[in-house]
């Protein structure tokens, strides 16, 4: 086996330093009774060669092994990755490095991950951003907890109903245990949060809104910010497409304490849906109660600039059972993606990719209206957006896929049972204008 | 011997911003074939203060910056409980395919058969080697899936009718074990191994009552030895209505040996970052998959992977289960990556990886026990812990012999952990180096140990060779500046 470097020789020469006679041996602490008597019962191990060709045959049974049309988003977004994305990414350097532990030896990570926490504050407008979490739903969950720790008296959460419904999920499996309550806002008829029905909740500790929410409108954070100001409870803002931060207000703009999201548009690939980027940022205020690491800006024995992982006294390996939360790897390469591209794209490039999005998604939108869907809100999206589909779009819309490579939508009865026929569209910049063209013809034959 | 350790010219690189120059941009832009069309001013914002760069400064200012990092592929990295061992490049290859890397996570049952497989295979491969009937890939890290298998356990409570309170956890364990338990609402009780390092099972039978919902227990533990009494122990949990949380972190020892699953343990997580061989990445993307019992499938989070006639698809009508841990299936192409290592390696290889990783982690003990301290002196599994107790008497600790390695040329092990013996120096080499590399790292340690003695302001102020000398933990920490 090539990964192991061991000949005969060395393993002869240190058994006899060892003291052992055989490999086995070396097993001695291990009660006989408790040694497995089966071995492994696994397949021959593949040479490089037929590796790679089982791995293909395997890989081609995914639709995505030819190029296709993808207007899904949902949380999982198409979007060009620059050359320089997986090319400085994949360096041994950043890839096979461990946690930097070891500061003087980790500068590369470090700077690495200062850099990205500053672009993150910058995309969001808030005060400090951490190392980075496992998704945008892991790190909303944790926004929750955060908001439930803190409040003395109340033990509920308002949660929109339009946060992506995995990611309510998750928060429902990270509360349940410690007997936490999760309260529903419904939506309203414009296909955004109810902020009067959470006008009328009590005790909350906190709120959580999603914006583009799940359904692609964008919510008005500012009343949420003067409706919890009331309460004096935490406003938790979250988001499933990064990129929507090019073009819309930041939500550190409107004041909110705690924001999370998802950040695989920032160059990562959708890999069906994972590793993505948790992406954490708070207010000064929230510091020592953010979960996982930071990076912070010191100086070396000369004087020299140099970073370090900082405010362990949060972490669980300091802390044990009175951390902030059990993190220890987070999504650290990811965030180094997603520093890559946000250095390439910049301020203008950003801006410009974002605007695309929102230009493609109006088209998209118009041209199904035109072929018969119908347009289910009004309100502003950037995007993603809801239509209701005419009969026999189910069908069609396997059709497609089967026949185009186009996939149409995600079906949104699964996730809100009374959405029948309902679907959620999404055109970012990869998108044509002939596959838009090309699905509304198809939808009308 | 000559050491990998030396100078060479390395560059300098200010922070991205201080390149920043106005207009600049990094990124190809597709043309616009659709109407622009503004959204309401109200809703929009200033473009985000992002630096402004070509793609050429892009490209120089992360190649500069990884050239500080130490990384596996440049040198031995003996971090103990870390298993640091080579990453395979095919690997990514295998990761990369259009096929996996390209697929969205909603395109549908039908159009990813090829994921839904190599997931349910991979389910199936892990299965065998912890010898236990199922698996969840779906936790993100090796203490997400901590919390999963604490999750699935305190589920198990409440189904039987009565929630417990506490959790059992040995002095040895991991710091994330006891903020899992902690998320669970369950109270941690440290308890403490015996003189030979290892749990004693009077120990847990005195802890262990009707209100502890269960232990967890890392074995081979975390001093690298053994939990020889982990049948008894399991035995006394299971007496008192417990169940065993075994964290498999260290799972690299015992390949083929053990199988977890046959020894009484309920439920078992795993770091494909450290077995599995995929990369750390600098502290992530990491995959912690977990292996339970039969009476605790019910519990597995959702969805999972279910195969019938030759057909894959994902399941969600599970009334007993957690509930979700990830927005879509984990790090899928993480899996990948361990999919094609345990491929390559078959069962024969992996067998033979655990006793080489046991093979080198006993040839540094027993070439370095009469240079440092070894203050359990057994055999010992993957990796082993010595302490500074030889160079105290110069005023010289660990830290200052960590930091003198990487003047030589080494990453350092793991230094003050576990906590159960003082200044712990925890060396794990894993399987991947060769005798070659190894005695070079002893010979590094045997020349820092005489200079201890010999010039030991020297070791205070190490290391000299890399591209900043000690950093100001301190100030970092009291006066955070966490942004440019």
């Amino acid at each position: 086996m090539r990964y192991l470097p061991h000949t005969r020789q060395d393993i002869d020469q240190m058994l006899a330093v060892t003291g052992h006679a055989d490999l086995n041996q070396l097993f001695e602490t291990i009660p006989d009774s408790a040694k497995t008597k089966t071995g492994l019962n696994l397949p021959d191990a593949l040479s490089e060669w037929d590796l790679n060709a089982e791995m293909e045959e395997l890989a081609s049974q995914n639709a995505a092994c030819r190029s296709y049309t993808c207007l899904m988003g949902a949380g999982s977004y198409d979007h060009h990755i620059p050359a320089i994305v997986p090319h400085l990414i994949s360096r041994s350097e950043f890839m096979t490095a461990y946690t930097p532990y070891q500061p003087e030896v980790s500068q590369g990570t470090l700077q690495g991950i200062y850099e990205f926490q500053t672009m993150i504050t910058a995309l969001l407008g808030m005060d400090i951003a951490t190392a980075s979490h496992y998704d945008g739903g892991t790190a909303l969950a944790e926004c929750a907890l955060i908001a439930l720790r803190k409040s003395k008296k109340a033990n509920k959460i308002a949660v929109s109903s339009l946060i992506h419904p995995a990611h309510r999920q998750i928060m429902q499996t990270y509360l349940d245990p410690s007997g936490y309550e999760i309260v529903d806002i419904p939506a309203d008829r414009n296909g955004l949060t109810d902020v009067a029905a959470f006008k009328a909740m009590e005790g909350m500790a906190g709120v959580a809104v999603q914006s583009p929410n799940f359904l692609g409108n964008i919510e008005d954070l500012g009343s949420f910010r003067a409706c919890a100001d009331e309460k004096k409870c935490l406003l938790i803002s979250s988001f499933t497409e990064a990129l929507a931060h090019g073009l819309l207000k930041r939500p550190g703009s409107f004041g909110v304490d705690l924001v999370a999201g998802e950040g695989q548009s920032l160059g990562m690939a959708k890999s069906f849906g994972g590793p993505g980027l948790g992406l954490l940022a708070g207010t000064k205020k929230m510091m020592r109660n953010l979960p996982g690491r930071f990076v912070g800006k010191t100086t070396d024995s000369n004087g020299q600039r140099g970073y370090v992982l900082t405010l362990a006294t949060r972490e669980q390996h300091i802390r044990r059972e009175k951390a902030a939360s059990n993190i220890c790897s987070n999504n650290g390469l990811n965030a180094m993606t997603a520093a890559v591209y946000m250095a390439a794209a910049g301020k203008n490039g950003i801006r410009e990719i974002a605007r695309l999005n929102h230009d493609k998604a109006v088209y998209l939108k118009n041209m199904l209206v035109d072929a018969g869907f119908e347009s289910v809100y009004d309100s502003a999206f950037f995007n993603e957006f809801v239509v209701k589909a005419p009969a026999g779009f189910a069908d069609k819309r396997r059709e497609l896929a089967e026949k185009h490579n186009l996939f149409a939508g995600v079906p949104l009865e699964s996730y809100y049972p009374d959405m029948a026929d309902h679907y959620l569209f999404c055109a970012t910049e990869t998108v044509s204008r002939q596959a838009m063209d090309l699905l509304a013809k198809e939808v009308k034959s | 011997m000559t050491q990998p350790g030396t100078t060479g010219l390395i560059f300098n690189e200010p922070e991205l911003w201080d390149k920043s120059r106005e207009g600049r941009c990094g990124i190809s832009m597709p043309r616009s074939d659709v109407p622009r069309t503004d959204l309401d001013p109200a809703l929009t914002g200033d473009a985000p203060e992002l630096p402004q760069l070509s793609e050429l400064d892009v490209v120089r200012h992360f190649v500069r910056l990884s050239q500080w990092n130490f990384s596996i592929d440049a040198g031995m990295y003996p971090l103990g409980s870390c298993t640091m061992k080579y990453n395979p490049k095919t690997n990514e290859v295998q990761a990369a395919r259009k096929g996996f890397a390209a697929a969205h996570p909603l395109a549908g049952d039908e159009f990813s058969q090829g994921a839904l497989k190599l997931m349910y295979e991979l389910e199936q491969l892990l299965g065998e080697i912890t010898g236990f009937p199922a698996v969840t890939l779906q936790p993100a890290a090796g203490a997400h899936g901590e919390l999963t298998g604490m999750l699935m356990i305190h589920a198990w409570h409440a189904k039987q009718g009565k929630q417990r309170s506490k959790i059992l956890i040995p002095d040895t364990a991991h710091g994330t074990n006891p903020a899992s338990a902690t998320l669970c609402g369950y109270q941690s009780v440290n308890i403490k191994s015996g003189p030979d390092g290892i749990l004693e099972p009077a120990t847990v039978a005195e802890a262990m009552d009707e209100d502890t919902a269960g232990i967890m227990i890392t074995n081979p533990n975390t001093l690298g030895l053994f939990e020889e009494n982990i049948k008894e122990v399991c035995d006394i949990v299971h007496a008192k209505g417990g169940l065993v949380y075994g964290d498999g972190a260290n799972m690299n020892a015992v390949m083929g040996i053990i199988k977890p699953g046959e020894l009484g343990i309920d439920v078992l997580h795993l770091n494909l970052h450290k077995t599995f061989s995929t990369p750390h990445g600098g502290g992530g993307p990491g995959s912690g998959p977990v292996a339970v019992v039969e009476e605790l499938i019910p519990f597995l989070p959702v969805p999972r992977v279910e195969k019938e006639n030759d057909a894959y698809s994902f399941i969600t009508d599970c009334p007993d289960t957690i509930g979700r841990m990830h927005t879509f299936y984990g790090h899928f192409s993480v899996m990948v990556k361990a999919f094609a290592y345990i491929l390559s390696m078959g069962g024969d290889g992996l067998t033979r990886a655990s006793q080489l990783a046991v093979l080198n982690a006993n040839y540094i003990k027993e070439s370095l026990k009469t240079t440092l301290d070894l203050p359990y002196d057994r055999p010992c599994m993957h990796e082993c812990v010595f302490t500074d107790k030889t160079v105290q008497e110069y005023h010289i600790s660990t830290m200052d012999m960590a930091k003198r390695l990487l003047d030589y040329g080494f990453h350092p092990p793991t230094v003050y952990f576990p906590l159960v013996v003082d200044a712990a120096f925890m060396v794990e080499p894993t399987e991947t180096e060769s005798k070659d590399d190894i005695d070079q790292f002893i010979e590094a340690v045997k020349a820092i140990v005489k200079e201890a003695a010999s010039d030991p302001d020297k070791l205070k102020s190490a290391p000299y060779l890399p591209k900043v000398t000690r950093l100001d933990e301190v100030t970092a920490a009291r006066k955070p500046c966490l942004k440019g």
